[in-house]
């Protein structure tokens, strides 16, 4: 399945592979937390590309001094409905520091990623047949668009209207 | 009141348009219903028994006479016209049709008004006690920092599908009008003994099928933090309250779960990693906020009205009205007046276009321009000169509205029951309306006094039964529609769940019930002693005798 990846719709290179298969020949695998935290120097040993998929009940400080490790981390959820891997995606960013791709798998949709952008999210694998497919990348720009100044600081760059009325006011100040 | 900026505008009108876009994806079949969902929730939009009902909200519960027009103008251009105030300060429409949704909502964002977050499992519509800005007693207005919290919260990417839904209270003064001890968050604003302002936090309490009074986990919250702890709070609750089942997924189930002093633990881990950051409001942005709310220009009057107490004095039903609706005002020479919408056999929180036309004239000519609505179902005008308070008295007897009966047994607040919603098991509406024919009488339930009678269909308890002095729970047995009674809840600064005094009562009996609990405090009463006082010291044995010494 592709995924929407800054803002263009691209081929996923990351695989992910079950605890119980071995990772040999797979150039950018991701793995479960359980495999990581019990094969973590092996992992390592290969030198290659690594992936992680943490359950969204997982408290990302488990893995917060080893996030260099990972070229991605990817969080789920179950269904939109589930909220859980936002708080995560802004945990990772904003206090452990983490800079490589956070990505979102499950089931989410349009109308989430809006959400998944302001929390820090910079990839999203598109879900569903190829009709959705074809209009992903459309709703991904629309949803983006949709609203041009938020209520509140995230993890994203958009400046919160407040930030917004405090230049107004030192702008006013100064002239 | 709060004016909005560029900024807040902006957020409405294109909230309306990106529902647009949702409601024409639905309608085209792009969105199913599963999905189309909780986004029309986080735009007040549900599916009811009958057809869809759109929730409108009332930040804080304050409104203009411009946008009660409007509220009256979309209940005769869109609904069938009359509207349906809440008891979280919302206003309902029950028959709108989807497609033209989007349009009432572009009518609501003229007049700086929205649905945003009247539902779903995201932050729910702040509220506040209703007497705000105009009461003797508070420390400050609440209004400031509810809209505060109104902002932050709005489209919250963090916030938007938690375990459940999520409701905030503030209260301004020690006397807790807003119902802080039953919220998810309630915020009581306080003096510490520097003289500070600050906010004492209530979490996890609630009403529903798990009734709790929240603990205090926090007792002193500096005003400046306020945002960085809410986030804290939701942080908390949005990883850990449960998913697994919709019954056990509010705050107060995980609260419960841990304690309280583990989970104010919790949060507080989570807020001194949080605080000091970019949600602390710069001064600057408070005081703009602030002077919104500033005081409106009063008069500078004497404290006694010569012609108002003539016209009390002369004028009995004027006098016996004063005696409920009439409430004291911070400045001197003004009152608060508190509109019924609670006329014998009507349905609580009901007015009509008319009605609402009617109000929002007398708050322009009489009232600073400004209304409130009570999370009690009734509306109020905070700000009336003493020697105005007759001519609008006969504005709103005029209008149907002069319901001589705030805080007595006819003030009833009821769900919306089995004849609306369906979640319900029995009717909530008729049994109200039955209550209140057979106290009809306005001298008898003066001679009762203040007594709170609430009623839930169902054990989600939308009719707050469990905080009334009289609560009633319809519940079904096999089939037929029963009635549970339950005696010395309140939802004050004195907070209390009530008890079950025994069986269930049929649809048919269920008044008469209310009646000998009523008969039985008569009696036994001491001089001024209210409903909820003479239960607690009595106890509960003398209403039981009297209920069911026959069977």
């Amino acid at each position: 399945m592709p995924v929407i990846k800054d803002g263009q719709l691209v081929e996923n290179d990351w695989t992910f592979i079950p605890d119980s298969v071995p990772l040999d020949g797979v150039s950018r695998p991701v793995v479960s937390l359980a495999r990581w935290q019990g094969e973590s120097r092996a992992l390592l040993g290969r030198n290659r590309w690594l992936g992680l998929r943490l359950p969204n009940i997982a408290d990302p400080a488990v893995i917060g001094a080893e996030l260099h490790c990972f070229a991605l981390i990817e969080l789920e959820f179950p269904t939109f409905r589930d909220g859980r891997a936002y708080s995560q995606a802004r945990l990772l960013r904003e206090r452990h520091g983490y800079l490589g791709e956070l990505r979102a798998v499950g089931g989410i949709g349009r109308d989430q990623y809006f959400f998944l952008d302001r929390c820090g999210f910079d990839s999203v694998r598109v879900a569903g047949d190829e009709a959705e497919l074809a209009c992903a990348l459309e709703g991904w720009y629309e949803a983006m668009a949709e609203i041009s100044v938020p209520m509140q600081p995230a993890s994203d760059r958009r400046p919160p209207a407040s930030s917004l009325r405090e230049r107004r006011r030192a702008a006013a100040g100064a002239s | 009141m709060y004016r909005y900026d560029e900024f807040d505008s902006a957020l409405v009108n294109e909230r309306v348009a990106q529902f647009r876009g949702q409601v024409a994806r639905r309608l085209s079949g792009y969105l199913d219903e599963d999905r189309f969902k909780p986004l029309r929730l986080m735009n007040g939009v549900y599916l009811q028994l009958h057809a869809y009902m759109l929730r409108v909200a009332i930040p804080y519960g304050t409104l203009d006479s411009r946008q009660m027009r409007r509220l009256a103008r979309i209940a005769r251009v869109y609904d069938r016209g009359y509207g349906h105030f809440t008891t979280r300060q919302n206003v309902q429409y029950n028959w709108p049709k989807l497609a033209e949704v989007p349009d009432i909502l572009a009518e609501l964002a003229e007049v700086e008004m929205h649905a945003i977050q009247t539902s779903g499992n995201c932050i729910r519509n702040v509220t506040a006690d209703h007497f705000a800005g105009a009461a003797a007693d508070e420390v400050e207005d609440p209004r400031i920092h509810a809209e505060v919290i109104r902002q932050w919260s709005t489209l919250h990417p963090e916030f938007s599908f938690l375990p459940r839904k999520f409701k905030i209270a503030v209260t301004g003064a020690a006397r807790d009008r807003a119902a802080i001890n039953v919220h998810d968050i309630g915020l009581q604003m306080l003096r510490n003994e520097a003289g500070e302002p600050g906010f004492r936090v209530v979490v996890g309490g609630g009403l529903g099928r798990t009734p709790i009074v929240g603990p205090t986990i926090r007792e002193f919250l500096p005003k400046a933090e306020l945002l960085s702890y809410l986030e804290a709070v939701l942080r908390v609750y949005n990883r850990l309250g449960r998913r697994d089942n919709p019954f056990k997924a509010r705050i107060k189930i995980l609260v419960a779960s841990v304690g309280g002093d583990a989970f104010a633990a919790m949060v507080e881990e989570e807020w001194q990693a949080l605080r000091g950051g970019s949600l602390d409001l710069p001064e600057e942005e408070v005081a703009r906020i602030a002077a919104y709310f500033a005081p409106p220009p009063f008069g500078a009057l004497p404290a006694q009205d010569t012609e108002f107490e003539a016209m009390r004095f002369e004028d009995r039903d004027f006098a016996r009205w004063c005696r409920t609706n009439l409430h004291p005002h911070k400045q001197q020479g003004y009152a608060i007046l508190s509109i019924s919408l609670k006329p014998v056999g009507g349905v609580p929180g009901d007015a009509t276009a008319e009605q609402m036309e009617a109000v929002a004239d007398l708050a322009e000519r009489y009232g600073l321009d400004e209304i409130r609505v009570s999370h009690e179902q009734n509306l109020v005008l905070p700000h009336i000169r003493l020697r105005d308070v007759h001519a609008v008295w006969q504005g709103l007897v005029a209008a149907g509205l002069g319901a001589a009966n705030i805080g007595l047994v006819s003030d009833i607040i009821s769900c919306p029951g089995l004849d609306y919603c369906n979640l319900a098991n029995a009717r909530s509406i008729p049994v109200a309306q039955r209550i209140a024919t057979r106290f009809a009488d306005l001298d008898r339930q003066h001679d009762i006094g203040e007594l709170k009678l609430k009623i839930s269909g169902c054990i989600n308890a939308c009719g707050y039964h469990h905080v009334g002095h009289i609560g009633i729970l319809g519940v079904d047995k096999k089939g037929s529609e029963f009635y549970q009674i339950t005696l010395g809840g309140s939802a004050g600064e004195d907070a209390s769940l009530g008890e079950i005094v025994g069986p269930a009562f049929s649809y048919d009996d269920v008044v008469d019930a209310v009646e000998t609990l009523v008969e039985t405090y008569v009696g036994l009463r001491e001089t001024g002693e209210r409903f909820l006082d003479a239960y607690r010291r009595l106890g509960s044995a003398p209403f039981k005798e009297a209920l069911y010494a026959g069977h």
